[in-house]
């Protein structure tokens, strides 16, 4: 008798508890929906349609899980307004590679006019763009590369050039130090890298080095994975710090990592910022507030607002245009003294 | 000479000889490679070093091991969900606390808070396992892929950070002592688990339950409270570390809070010299189980090895400390030793 009160005790406290983590995360989910006006259901039509003049976009979304993505949504949704001529079907497949593939098969089956992806994974798609290419609908895909076989199953990619932000890191940290009148020295250059083997960590290391290598006197003398989050970036610097090497610059893959390696400046009594250069990629809202107090000097973004250039393509794939395999988005390079006034026009 | 040999013996059957042997291994590559490894200096009023670092990253991952090895103990399984549940209490302090300039509730409720949602979690996977006889694995499985989740729930998804500064000395230092809090938060567990178990025959119990469940019932022990028991305080351990976690970046990040640490709980475990299929139990194995695998890990640093070729050789240096503590391996090497025994005997018997 008593253990099973027991049981039941906990499994009603088990029950109470989930209950919790409900009503806390609904406030914060409805928030982060909240400018758009609807919550990101399975599936759902932002117009009524019926128009004949507009292009119809079934666009497949990884998810929601980074204010980077929400951003990303936002935009897309915006850029595809029936305003703008479009008639948007977006779908949430909620981190799940099966269902963007049942999306897009969908998109096929509804005859949309473009079919836009942004893929959860690289691998995988050969079938279902077949199977769309064979019912002559353009793709264009979003944010992360395809990689498959043939390069004629998609239209086009829309994304960052990874590579290019760590070249315009770079350039702007040798003029930076110029301006400082430290351009000459020899200055020693740490790099937090991202996780191993992400197309941000291959192309902004290759792009760091690659622009680094033009000017001898800076040197690489510690590089190591903060795997993209705070604890481990703040774990590797404590580590760089000890390693007998007077750090001058920091270069860390992305703002996270950066605000542990700012903690574990502060931790010794150095002062990140002046002691120590900060760079970072991604520029989400926290880096300018860490600029705002003088710790980061610069972070490279990494832009989101995929949504202009998307519809653009599509109008331009609906004209008979040809269009470029490989589209860029424009990416900003934002330093410290002009953060405040930045800040209020960032979207993510 | 006898002895010497007596007492070679008597070290080398103490059960905490080889997981200090694989750490002291450890150390020695570095007094090697890295010399600077052993410097203890003093900067901005507060001790400085790699050792320092060791001690102070390995506190949650011991805090950790220790829940990990009573668990084993008790059922011969391991709680894979201590990660999840870690990033779960994590999520609910900082909820609780508010992302204000001030804290919505005192920030001792705050910390009570997150440890009971840690044990309750705990205690879920105990009646889980006790009471409903599910295999640990799968039992914990469980709260291994929800606990993630329903930190995501808590957190809208994204990342929270606590602005109020004192939330941040958990992680970092109090004012004054030269040593980072971590440290004596994970002494403190170890202290009070240790005087606990030897104080009272609980470490007994758990042992008994663990060797063989049914005879310790029949010796009248309560085999399902106790293993129930093990699980609730694991649980409640998963919640301290949480709250170190989250100290540290003084945000919760329920992605990367104690992602894959589960895993180094249950190595720590077994590098302490403890075995995995339950019974006797040694939580000071664990516990320089533990530090083994942060001074591993921060002598790769210290050693500068690139980040691609890191985990290779954190699965050499595991594979080898592994193999090492093999009872089969001690088996072979005490058969050899037998046999030259023997063979020398023989010698003896013809010579003479």
């Amino acid at each position: 008798m008593g253990k099973k009160f027991l049981g039941a005790l906990l499994s009603m406290a088990m029950v109470s508890m989930l209950m919790v983590g409900c009503g806390g995360g609904q406030p914060a989910a409805t928030n982060t929906n909240a400018p758009e006006g609807d919550t990101a259901a399975a599936e759902e039509t932002t117009s009524a349609g019926g128009d004949g003049d507009l292009i119809t976009v079934g666009f497949s979304q990884v998810g929601a899980e980074s204010d980077w993505r929400v951003a990303n949504t936002q935009s897309m949704k915006e850029s595809l307004s029936e305003a703008n001529g479009f008639e948007l079907i977006f779908a949430d497949a909620q981190q799940k590679q099966e269902n963007q593939i049942k999306a897009v098969r969908d998109f096929i089956s509804q005859e949309v006019d473009v079919i836009v992806i942004a893929p959860v994974t690289e691998t995988g798609w050969e079938t279902v763009l077949g199977e769309a290419k064979d019912a002559e609908i353009p793709v264009i895909v979003v944010d992360r590369q395809l990689d498959v076989s043939d390069d004629s199953l998609y239209t086009c990619w829309v994304g960052s050039d990874f590579y290019q932000e760590g070249i315009n890191a770079v350039d702007w940290l040798t003029k930076y130090m110029d301006g400082l009148g430290r351009g000459e020295e020899d200055l020693n250059v740490a790099v937090l890298q991202g996780t191993i083997g992400s197309s941000a960590e291959i192309g902004r290391t290759k792009g760091v080095r690659d622009e680094l290598e033009k000017h001898s006197n800076y040197k690489i003398v510690a590089e190591q994975t903060g795997e993209f989050t705070q604890a481990k970036g703040q774990e590797v610097m404590e580590s760089f710090l000890k390693s007998g090497e007077d750090i001058d610059i920091l270069i860390a893959q992305n703002d996270n990592m950066a605000f542990g390696a700012i903690d574990a400046l502060k931790a010794v009594g150095k002062d990140p910022g002046e002691d120590v250069v900060i760079v970072s990629f991604d520029a989400v809202k926290a880096a300018f507030d860490s600029m705002i107090a003088g710790d980061m000097n610069v972070s490279v973004e990494c832009n989101p607002l995929h949504g202009p250039r998307v519809a653009e393509l599509a109008k331009k794939i609906m004209n008979g245009e040809e269009v470029e395999k490989i589209q860029y988005v424009e990416e900003g390079v934002y330093p410290a003294d002009t953060a405040a006034e930045t800040l209020p026009s960032r979207a993510y | 000479m006898h002895n010497m040999k007596e007492t070679m013996k008597k070290v080398t059957g103490y059960h905490l000889f080889w997981p200090l042997v694989c750490l002291g291994v450890v150390l020695l590559f570095n007094l090697i490679k890295t010399p600077s490894f052993f410097q203890i200096s003093i900067n901005n009023g507060v001790l400085y070093g790699y050792l320092i670092d060791v001690l102070n990253r390995s506190s949650e991952l011991i805090i950790l091991a220790v829940g990990m090895t009573l668990v084993v103990a008790s059922s011969g399984g391991t709680d894979i969900s201590v990660g999840a549940v870690s990033a779960f209490a994590g999520a609910i302090c900082v909820y609780a606390l508010g992302t204000g300039e001030t804290y919505r509730m005192p920030y001792l409720a705050g910390m009570l808070l997150a440890v009971l949602i840690g044990t309750l979690c705990g205690a879920w996977n105990g009646f889980l396992v006790a009471k409903m006889k599910i295999q640990p694995m799968v039992a914990t499985l469980i709260l291994f892929t929800a606990g993630r989740g329903m930190a995501q729930l808590v957190t809208g998804g994204n990342i929270l950070y606590v602005k109020v500064d004192s939330f941040k000395r958990l992680g970092s230092f109090l004012p004054h002592v030269p040593l980072p809090t971590p440290i004596f938060v994970a002494i403190l567990v170890v202290v009070i688990t240790t005087f606990v178990l030897r104080k009272t025959a609980l470490g007994l119990y758990i042992q008994t339950v663990g060797i063989n469940a049914k005879a310790g019932k029949l010796v009248g022990l309560n085999a399902t409270l106790i293993q129930f028991l093990t699980y609730a305080f694991c649980g409640l351990c998963a919640g301290i570390a949480g709250l170190i976690i989250t100290s540290r970046i003084y945000s919760i990040d329920a992605n990367n809070a104690g992602l894959n640490i589960e895993l180094d709980a249950i190595l720590a475990v077994a590098l302490g010299g403890n075995s995995l299929s339950g019974g006797k139990f040694s939580v000071a194995g664990s516990v320089i189980g533990a530090i083994t695998i942060q001074a591993l890990t921060t002598s790769l640093y210290a050693m500068k090895v690139t980040a691609d070729q890191l985990p290779v050789y954190k699965a050499i240096v595991v594979v080898i400390i592994v193999v090492l503590q093999s009872p089969e391996l001690k088996r072979m090497f005490n058969t050899v030793k037998a046999k030259r025994a023997s063979s020398k005997q023989e010698g003896w018997w013809h010579n003479g």
